[in-house]
């Protein structure tokens, strides 16, 4: 039977293999269409902000343009001055990031444990959220002193409620067969968690780590708006009071490449962790 | 002898905010060693209970449960639970996941290790040993639950509708393989099922309940024939076809008594 099959097999397998090649060739083309366009956008929208500022179409004082913006980061890479700031801000953005999304995660751990703390911390969460937490930052300022702290705190107070509400309601999403799974082999409370809630609210937790990266840049920028002697939201609020606004563009611009760097990461944690679900 | 189950005038009542209902009352039960039974009945008959009860999952409100003559308070490793789908991490390996009932029981070692291999194998799913669960099909799935359930070796297996998730063919194939690897094992085993000719085929015993509040209507021994052939031959054998329409005429009766 086999040696009868085997002639017919061997040329559908070619015509199978034909169909494979041509399909991931229609998707590589698709894809590297979407990045032509995307790329050239962006080209386009650089190269239509050059001509405009340099042909005075807008006002270069205010908007400046690409040439004066790299000029200037250039410079301040040079001298070394960016650097520090850089330092400075991406240093509290990842600190207040991850120590949100820890916090934030830890407390929806504690009332996931104990329903009653839940019921009686439910209303004080659901006001302390929808309060403009940022302007809770003068009061931090006094109470750690104008610096690091004060500006992880304030990125803190923005990050830990959604981080908990979000984690928290993925506890509760968390299939009730699975922890009857656990629980007919008689498992504990605590395996209960470790075995299922925990690592089936891993997606929950990566989306929450995508949100707080851009949580944690507002509430460093604002933070270093407040009080900074350093960090890219000092350059920005300098450069303001100096009118100098290439170096605003330039803290703006550095800040978009950052961020998205930060981001990116994340996603690579994701695909890390997340295969096969 | 000592029964392996023993159901002493069990009640259950659940209680919610807008009533406390009575959902099994007056339950008395014996299931002995190397038995297998089923619970059949109309739904709302308090049969997903009862197999929490005897789980330890559930406390009974009134009434005793004792497990190889000790009374029950909570989950044993004596008893082996399946429940309607394979409900398998979807974020651990197919071997990962038979051995978590060993985990839990914290009983892992070189030895029970291989033990499952085994199992595995012999279920043929050794070659899926490092897979996960979405690239199995769900008879397979199905298989690796009743691994994970035997893993810990329970004398008592409690099946809540294991099949009703599955295709009739994959059914058909698992209900062989089931009694089967039960027998085999001297395995103690209580099914519930809402199909009656699975129940006969595969049981020694049917135990027909009634509902409003659950209690046991009648208990019917399967005759000789039809036990010992396999599941799927069984449906064949003479007899077969006016059991399962004795069984039916009553559970018709109890809906009529039910729905008036």
């Amino acid at each position: 039977m086999t040696s009868r099959e085997e002639p017919s097999a061997a040329p559908s397998k070619g015509w199978l293999q034909d169909l494979y090649i041509r399909h991931m060739k229609l998707k590589r083309r698709r894809r590297s269409r979407v990045l032509t366009v995307q790329l050239s956008l962006l080209l386009l929208f650089f190269i239509w902000w050059e001509a405009a500022g340099r042909f005075k179409w807008i006002d270069v004082l205010l908007f400046s343009y690409p040439s004066k913006i790299f000029e200037n980061i250039g410079k301040q890479a040079v001298s070394g001055e960016l650097w520090g700031h850089l330092g400075v801000t991406v240093g509290e953005t990842v600190v207040g990031f991850l120590l949100g999304t820890l916090v934030g995660t830890l407390l929806a751990v504690l009332i996931w444990w104990s329903p009653f703390l839940n019921k009686v911390l439910d209303p004080y969460m659901v006001v302390f959220n929808s309060m403009p937490k940022v302007a809770l930052g003068p009061i931090f300022i006094v109470m750690f002193g104008a610096g690091f702290t004060a500006i992880v705190v304030t990125t803190l107070s923005i990050t830990v409620i959604v981080t908990t509400l979000v984690v928290y309601n993925s506890f509760n999403e968390v299939d009730s067969n699975l922890i009857k799974v656990v629980r007919t082999f008689g498992g504990s409370k605590r395996q209960v968690f470790q075995r299922v809630v925990l690592p089936a609210s891993y997606p929950a937790i990566v989306s929450t780590l995508k949100v707080n990266v851009g949580m944690a840049w507002v509430g460093v920028i604002v933070g270093e708006f407040l009080v900074a002697k350093s960090g890219l939201g000092y350059l920005i609020m300098y450069g303001f009071q100096v009118f100098n606004f290439t170096l605003v563009l330039s803290s703006l611009l550095i800040i978009a490449v950052v961020a998205t760097a930060m981001y990116q990461i994340v996603v690579y944690i994701e695909r890390k962790l997340l295969t096969h679900r | 002898m000592v029964p392996v189950v023993e159901l002493n005038d069990i009640a259950h009542v659940y209680v919610t905010d807008r009533e406390a209902s009575l959902a099994v009352e007056g339950i008395q039960l014996k299931v002995d060693p190397g038995e297998f039974i089923s619970l059949v009945g109309p739904s709302g008959c308090g049969k997903t209970t009862i197999l929490s009860i005897i789980a330890g999952l559930l406390a009974p409100s009134k009434g005793t449960v004792s497990l190889n003559g000790k009374s029950v308070n909570g989950p044993s490793s004596e008893v082996g639970y399946m429940l309607q789908q394979d409900y398998l991490f979807p974020w651990r390996t197919i071997m990962d996941n038979a051995l978590i009932g060993l985990e839990l029981t914290e009983r892992l070692s070189p030895e029970s290790r291989s033990v499952v291999e085994n199992l595995l194998k012999e279920m043929g799913l050794g070659e899926s040993e490092s897979l996960y669960p979405s690239q199995l099909s769900g008879g397979m799935r199905q298989r690796v639950a009743l691994v994970r359930t035997l893993a810990t070796d329970p004398g008592l297996l409690l099946l809540d509708e294991p099949f009703s998730a599955l295709d009739y063919q994959t059914k058909l194939q698992l209900e062989d393989l089931i009694v089967e690897t039960l027998k085999e094992r001297g395995k103690t085993a209580i099914l519930v099922t809402h199909d009656l000719s699975e129940a006969i085929a595969m049981s020694d015993r049917v135990i027909l309940l009634n509902r409003n509040p659950g209690r046991v209507h009648r208990l019917f021994d399967i005759p000789g024939n039809i036990r010992a052939a396999q599941p799927f031959y069984a449906r064949k054998e003479p007899g077969f076809n006016e059991l399962f329409h004795e069984i039916w005429e009553e559970m018709q009766a109890i809906g009529k008594e039910g729905s008036q």
